[in-house]
């Protein structure tokens, strides 16, 4: 894809969050490193999925993009303006571009305000409509979310969990972004309610041209609505490619044994599934391993990759992997 | 739960103005007798402590020679023991104490210092408290650590030491003798307040810790809460985030406890008026009309039971208000003590 399509570049981000002890003299013992060395581009109007398990920094990675996290390093690029240098108003005008759902429809909904104030408060914050006209558009945006412009004056513990989330899509619309990050927007509904706001996103992003980085653990879903697919491992990226591409022929070891985790809808072939089962457990963030960070539980493993961190490399067009493996076979095939 | 929750679902949405959180708190507040009745006594008492003078048939300081620890006819048959020495008069409704004073009269005075106490305390722990510790809780780190620490300090302050310390610094003849120096000025001040100035200090310096530490505990959590992420999202600044997304989700609680503490204000004050340390005479408080009371108890029981039995009465009613108002604005938290 041609490079001025790039919404916006991430380039080897990284969060650490700081582990300290004692009470009074704070030491510095340690970090834990939830977003380690990531880079990836996205594209207007693309969705880009970013799937892996528990605690592997999929969250962290999305709000360090839209800085709600100060990157401990590296940049993120919107449009060419490096997010992670700004301060201040400048910041504050960057926001009214991105935007974020998040995952809990019942934490992300100060329950002491109505729908119109939750709704409203970003035109108010950035002045953007007053009085009467900010009514209006509140109305319109909870019809755009499917919602009765009634509930105007209703709390959100008068809502169900899917009827909240669209409240927070209505939110993050207010200010017609063009980015939004789904913080995992669906995990937290009910499996009938999930289709309806994965529905709902995939409208929103025809009718208002948004650019999506999607972040899900269920692979299913992400294969359902992303352009093009992140795993994530112990925080770093270790394979991104196109949806098809990397459902079809995952290369990274850690992608196939993830995707060969997930059920096939069809009983024949999915008598046929074979499972990798992974030995031991993810390794704690805050120490992760030497060389690759998948190397103490991958089936794979050789000697380098417990010494040398794999780079992310561009293996075929726009599949990109971080393996020692694959990288070889490559070689060897070129 | 509560009725409002199942309406979002029915079929027929009207435009309505919905209870909210407040609302919803006050209706379940009206539905508490013993909340009720509190809140209807410290009405009553805080009518009677402003329009006292309207209300009481004699000043408070008054005094009739002629009928010192004179006691009305009907007190005779809860007191059958008085009735060999006692002196009857239909002057004063409650009698009179040993200087022939209104009991009555005193009493309804007595209202005003109780009630100053319980609510200049609340007022500085709700406005100091609250706003330090959202600071400290909301920034978090060094500023946290810095001013938690300064809370631990001042938490192992003597409180009643504190007191009876500076007022015996400050009412001292030395200090009132000198004009122009800040121990002179403390004592004029002193004066003007009645003598309830040091109780004030006092009551503030300590008030506000307790309400400091829970609004803190309430901020860290509260801030890492998807609601204040998302206001971070739309480019809110601290202060909006402060005090429009945290200060009304901690409010709840805080008022919950600063209601509660309250009997303790009052009793702090009444102590010290107890031992001699509280208003000037002849000021009347419930302290130190006990404290005259106690010196007669066994002759003239009454004297030190009225007060006794208004000082009770309204760190009663504080303390149902205050449940009430825990039941009313967390009802998961209700029965737990």
């Amino acid at each position: 894809m041609a490079n001025n399509n790039v919404l916006v570049r991430v380039e080897n981000l990284k969060k650490y969050f700081p582990i300290t002890r004692g009470i009074v003299f704070s030491r510095h013992v340690g970090d834990v490193k939830a977003v380690d060395d990531v880079s990836f581009n996205i594209y207007r109007g693309e969705t880009l999925g970013l799937v892996g398990e528990s605690g592997c920094g999929k969250t962290t990675t999305g709000r360090t993009v839209i800085q709600l996290y100060r990157p401990t390093a590296g940049h993120v690029y919107y449009e060419g303006e490096d997010l992670a240098e700004m301060r201040g108003s400048d910041l504050r005008h960057m926001r009214r571009r991105m935007q974020i759902i998040f995952q809990d429809p019942y934490a992300s909904l100060n329950p002491r305000l109505t729908v119109g104030a939750i709704v409203g408060e970003p035109l108010e914050i950035h002045r953007v409509l007053q009085g009467k006209e900010m009514r209006e558009r509140v109305e319109e945006l909870l019809q755009l979310v499917g919602l009765n412009p009634y509930f105007i004056n209703r709390y959100p513990h008068e809502f169900s969990g899917g009827q909240r989330q669209r409240i927070g899509i209505a939110r993050a619309l207010a200010l017609d972004p063009e980015f939004i990050v789904c913080d995992e927007p669906i995990s937290a509904l009910d499996v009938s309610i999930q289709a309806q706001v994965v529905n709902l996103l995939e409208e929103l992003q025809g009718r208002l041209g948004l650019t999506y980085l999607f972040i899900a653990h269920d692979l299913s879903m992400v294969r359902h609505i992303s352009d093009r697919v992140a795993v994530m491992y112990l925080g770093k990226v270790v394979e991104l490619s196109d949806r098809n591409r990397l459902y079809e022929e995952p290369l990274h070891p850690y992608t196939q044994a993830l995707l060969s985790a997930v059920p096939i809808p069809d009983p024949v072939v999915e008598e046929k599934r074979q499972r990798i089962i992974l030995e031991g457990d993810v390794p704690s963030p805050a120490n992760p391993p030497d060389g690759c960070n998948f190397s103490t539980r991958c089936p794979v493993a050789m000697e380098i990759c417990r010494e040398v961190d794999p780079e992310f490399v561009e293996i075929e067009d726009g599949h990109y992997c971080a393996c020692h493996l694959v990288e070889s076979q490559r070689q060897a095939v070129s | 739960m509560t009725a409002s929750e199942t309406v979002a679902s029915t079929a027929v949405p009207e435009r309505r103005k919905t209870a909210g959180v407040w609302a919803d708190a006050t209706y379940r507040l009206a539905r508490n007798k013993a909340a009720l009745l509190g809140g209807g006594l410290v009405l009553i008492l805080t009518l009677s402590a402003i329009f006292a003078s309207q209300l009481s048939p004699y000043s408070y300081s008054e005094q009739d020679r002629l009928q010192t620890d004179a006691m009305p006819a009907w007190m005779l048959s809860i007191f059958p023991t008085v009735r060999p020495y006692a002196k009857i008069t239909s002057d004063f409704p409650l009698g009179a104490d040993y200087v022939g004073r209104d009991l009555l009269s005193r009493l309804i005075f007595g209202a005003q210092i109780s009630l100053s106490v319980a609510f200049v305390g609340p007022i500085i722990a709700l406005l100091v408290g609250t706003v330090y510790g959202l600071i400290s809780g909301f920034f978090g780190g060094r500023v946290d650590n810095v001013m938690m620490r300064i809370v631990d300090i001042m938490y192992a302050f003597p409180t009643m030491l504190l007191i009876i310390l500076m007022m015996a610094f400050f009412r001292s003849t030395f200090a009132a003798s000198q004009p122009g120096t800040f121990t002179h000025a403390m004592n004029a001040l002193d004066r003007r307040f009645g003598g309830m100035l040091f109780i004030f200090i006092g009551i503030g310096i300590t008030a506000w810790m307790g309400t400091a530490r829970l609004a803190r505990g309430q901020v860290l959590s509260l801030r890492e809460q998807e609601f204040s992420l998302a206001a971070r999202a739309m480019g809110a600044g601290n202060g909006r985030i402060i005090f429009r997304h945290l200060l009304p989700n901690v409010l709840g609680p805080l008022i919950i406890t600063v209601t509660l503490a309250i009997p303790g204000y009052i009793s702090t004050e009444a102590f010290l008026s107890f031992i001699g340390l509280g208003v000037n005479a002849p000021t009347p408080s419930w302290g130190s009309m006990i404290s005259d009371g106690a010196q007669a108890i066994r002759t003239y029981p009454h004297q030190a039971i009225l007060p006794a039995l208004a000082l009770s009465i309204t760190m009663f009613a504080f303390n149902f208000l205050g449940d009430g108002l825990r039941d009313a604005l967390d009802p998961r938290l209700r029965g737990v003590q």
